[in-house]
């Protein structure tokens, strides 16, 4: 009998132990939203919101880096269960993956160049592959030339291949500042996208919910404008 | 990693870059060179296998195993190894999920394709989606070896079957006349003697291997490429407590230092393993060294 009970009490362990993984996804390299840091763990502000979502969500979660390029198919074909990569809503995008509610509202993007004349639409503009900024660029007029990461646009601009570099503002703001003096924002800002959302797979309509339902509670207490203003600074938009 | 590392802003270069180089991150970079080895240890007896059985089918006497081995050697030496790793890796891994879901989730109903998902029962997820990060990394590390041991098993294949053709058609001839059978003429006589032939091609596509193992980034394995990369790209003060310009081309000078090291040392090894294999050998090789000992 007692080993009936035992058995029984395992069982229930090793189920409130199966709790649902979800592997989150993201690219580690869009400081500051996401990032390795000197250890080598993924940090950021989306490490931050991620861990209060699944805190919240009752979720285990683990974090899985993968390249920008093919964070989508790799979603889709289940090497993990979100994206949460600093990624802009779009209609595109909507069509093949979902969103939660964004988590970060809609914000500037800009340009950045070394000379603060550079022809912005019709000179050479680099940007991140399949970013909302790419398509910008695209339809703006001026030749786009893309790079497969954030790193790789700053170095096109630095060594002159580029004539300026167009992405998130927020990423770029403390490019710019630590440059020196030698990149500086140039044109106006331009707002794009429905701001920043997770992107979960179509058929997984149970776990947006539970994220949404996390968000929500997030921005209801503040957290989350908490958490917006440690990692953008005072002046960032906030909810 | 060490104790003056606590504070890095103050210290001189040399700490500074006993602590920079020490970092958990740097440890990654380290120990992804421990995956290059291991990716070679193990895929290069893999693929070796792969070219054996591939040569035997393709010599065999019996005509749909003798297709088989040279379908398995055209095709897969005609089809650019980008393609071969990106689309076959998916449809392997896609396919096992598959198989399992077709065995686990019988009462599943909804169709395993919903537009561009690929959906499976989360049994039949592989690796599991509540396993540890480790698994997910050896799976995708084993996928990885698998399709470098077929890609390089089809031109091992290829060169196999070059070299059991190339064995002098007297030592076959002499070892029927002694009454062997074909399968024992194979084992004692073919198999022992084809290696001298087999080796130049055989060092060849090692030397091909070492230099293909970048490709492991693209199976999403962190390879050194990887992190070469992510260490090299400039940070900036506020996300690292090491802060430094673009150093992406000397972390690249190392691997080509790397790299450039590994080779040589495997022709050291292949020159030695060629003049051994020479030795009794009615080739320009064995002539030579019969003649040395004189």
């Amino acid at each position: 009998m007692k080993t009936i009970i035992l058995a029984a009490a395992l069982t229930a362990i090793a189920a409130a132990g199966h709790a649902q993984t979800v592997r989150m996804g993201t690219e580690g390299a869009y400081p500051p939203y996401n990032f390795l840091n000197d250890a080598g763990e993924v940090d950021g502000f989306e490490r931050a919101v991620g861990d209060e979502v699944c805190a919240r969500a009752e979720l285990t979660c683990e974090w899985v880096t993968n390249e920008w390029d093919s964070i989508i198919p790799n979603l889709t074909s289940g090497n993990y269960d979100t994206i949460i990569a600093g990624m802009s809503i779009t209609d595109e995008r909507d069509e093949v993956i979902d969103f939660t509610q964004n988590y970060f509202p809609p914000a500037a993007s800009a340009y950045v160049s070394m000379d603060p004349d550079a022809d912005l639409t019709g000179g050479v503009v680099a940007a991140q592959i399949n970013t909302i900024q790419a398509g910008h660029v695209a339809e703006s007029g001026a030749t786009l030339l893309e790079f497969a990461t954030y790193d790789e646009t700053i170095a096109a601009v630095r060594s002159g291949e580029a004539d300026a570099v167009f992405a998130d503002k927020d990423a770029l703001a403390p490019t710019v500042e630590e440059s020196g003096g030698e990149l500086s924002f140039v044109g106006d800002d331009v707002p794009l996208g429905g701001g920043i959302g997770i992107g979960v797979r179509e058929s997984d309509g149970e776990l947006r919910d539970a994220l949404n339902a996390a968000i929500t509670s997030m921005k209801e207490d503040g957290s989350l404008n908490e958490m917006i203003v440690e990692w953008f600074g005072e002046d960032a938009k906030t909810f | 990693m060490f104790a003056f590392c606590a504070d890095p802003d103050t210290l001189d270069p040399v700490r500074w870059f006993a602590c920079y180089l020490t970092t958990g991150k740097h440890q990654n970079f380290y120990w992804a060179f421990g995956t290059v080895f291991l990716l070679l240890a193990v895929t290069a007896p893999t693929a070796l296998l792969f070219g054996f059985g591939g040569a035997i089918a393709a010599r065999s006497r019996i005509a749909p195993l003798s297709w088989l081995g040279k379908g398995y050697i055209a095709v897969v030496r005609g089809v650019p190894d980008i393609a071969f790793f990106l689309f076959f890796v998916i449809a392997l891994d896609q396919g096992i999920e598959y198989l399992r879901h077709v065995v686990l989730c019988p009462e599943w109903t909804e169709p395993v394709r919903q537009g561009s998902d690929f959906l499976v029962c989360n049994e039949a997820k592989m690796p599991l989606g509540d396993s540890p990060q480790w698994v997910h990394e050896a799976y995708g590390f084993a996928l990885a070896v698998l399709t470098f041991a077929i890609v390089f098993g089809a031109f091992a294949a290829n060169v196999l079957y070059g070299a059991m053709r190339a064995v002098p058609k007297a030592q076959v001839e002499t070892a029927a006349a002694y009454g062997m059978s074909p399968g024992q003429t194979f084992r004692r006589v073919i198999v022992p003697q084809m290696w001298t032939f087999a080796l130049p091609g055989l060092a060849n596509l090692w030397m091909i291997l070492i230099k293909a193992t970048p490709l492991l980034f693209l199976l999403g394995v962190e390879d050194i490429v990887y992190w070469a990369r992510e260490l090299g790209g400039a940070v900036t003060p506020r996300f690292s407590s090491y802060p430094h310009g673009d150093w992406t081309f000397w972390y690249f000078a190392v691997l080509l230092v790397f790299y450039l090291c590994f080779t040589k040392l495997s022709e050291v090894v292949i020159d030695r393993l060629t003049a051994n294999l020479a030795r009794g050998q009615a080739t320009a090789g064995g002539e030579a060294l019969r003649k040395g000992m004189a």
